[in-house]
Parts: C-alpha cells; sequence; structure tokens
C-alpha cells in the first residue's frame, strides 16, 4: 500500500497535483491512500518551503511543481 | 529555513532562492553563518540547512532542486558548502568564500561590518 500526500495550502496547482497522482496511481493499478495536507504547520514538518509537493511513503519526491502523470507514475514504481 | 512554506501559485511568492552556510566552527564559518541569516532575513532568498542536504534529508533535497537559485557561502577554500551541494547533485551554485574578501581565518572576528560585507557580497550575485 502506497501512501501519497499532497503538500499544498489549496491552490489550482496544488489541484492539479492531487489529480496527476490520482491518475497516476490509477493507471499504475496499485494499492494506495491518497490525502491531502493542507495544515501549514504539517507541511512545514516535512522541510518543504516550495508547494505544491508530492510526498510517497513519507519521502517529499518533488516539491514546487505539477509534475506529468507519467512522471508521478515512475516515482510510484 | 522557513517554518512557513509559500504557495508558487497562491498570493504569497515562494523564496526566490535558497541560501546555504558552511556554518563552520572558525570565525569565518560565523560570517558566513550570519550572512547567509542576514540575507535570509532581509530578502526573499531563504536560508535551508546545509545538513540536512548532507543527510538526504528528502524535502530539503526537494527545495534545493525546485529553487530558481543556490548560493553557498563558505568560510574557507575547504569549500565545506559548495562541495556538500556538488555531491548531493547541485553543480550550478553561486558561490562566495569569506576568505576571498580580506578576511583570514582565526583572525576575523564576526563582526557586524563583516557580516554586512559579505551579505553584501551574497547580495550582488542574486
Amino acid at each position: 500500500m502506497k501512501k501519497i500526500q499532497i503538500l499544498g495550502t489549496g491552490c489550482p496547482k496544488c489541484k492539479a497535483l492531487y489529480s496527476a497522482a490520482e491518475s497516476a496511481a490509477k493507471t499504475a493499478g496499485i494499492e494506495y491512500t491518497l490525502e491531502k495536507v493542507t495544515d501549514i504547520g504539517a507541511i512545514a514538518s516535512f522541510g518543504v518551503m516550495f508547494t505544491p509537493a508530492l510526498v510517497i511513503d513519507g519521502e517529499v519526491k518533488l516539491a514546487g511543481r505539477v509534475p506529468t502523470a507519467d512522471e508521478v507514475k515512475k516515482l510510484l514504481a | 529555513m522557513s517554518n512557513n512554506p509559500k504557495c508558487n501559485c497562491g498570493a504569497s511568492p515562494a523564496p526566490t532562492g535558497i541560501i546555504y552556510s558552511c556554518s563552520g566552527a572558525a570565525d569565518v564559518g560565523e560570517i558566513a553563518d550570519r550572512a547567509a541569516r542576514k540575507i535570509s532575513r532581509e530578502t526573499n532568498v531563504k536560508m535551508s540547512c546545509l545538513a540536512g542536504i548532507g543527510g538526504r534529508v528528502s524535502g530539503l533535497l526537494a527545495n534545493a532542486s525546485a529553487a530558481p537559485v543556490l548560493v553557498a557561502i563558505d568560510g574557507c577554500p575547504l569549500d565545506c558548502a559548495k562541495k556538500t551541494l556538488e555531491l548531493a547533485g547541485f553543480t550550478n551554485v553561486k558561490h562566495v568564500r569569506v576568505t576571498d574578501h580580506d578576511f583570514r581565518k582565526g583572525a576575523s572576528p564576526a563582526s557586524d561590518g563583516a557580516v554586512d560585507k559579505i551579505a553584501a557580497v551574497a547580495a550582488s550575485l542574486l
């Protein structure tokens, strides 16, 4: 089970990253949980200064941009 | 490191760069550290923890990847900050070395004037 978290306060890019992650996870056919993290304190606990950010199983994979679904799929592999 | 992350796409701008300091034990390391903190306080280039780069902390590596500009301030020619960033794969780093600016290791107290001078040098690269 992959734990996917999207860090961001809810702006359009954060939502786009959420959609890309959801699409990638579905396409990959994996079991996953997908969670939005919008609390500033919770975001800061990851050390992230740029949002949106993608976290997979506790590791920050990227920050500050919206990847393609294909890129997220590779990160999920 | 900021504890108030800003969203790139919201009303608040993200940092325009990240500055690292060797923060070494010598006086010139202290100048480097204080200069980086001054830049972080006074500009939108924010200081982040070099130890997190060395320790491969994922959030801090992601920050460095996302930042438009990376700046490293080293106290002396050992260039520990620059080398730490390079070892983590960050090679396009603007670099300031305190001892290149009329400061001698072991004989340069971290005065406000010294900090201001190095901060100005770093700011000129931004």
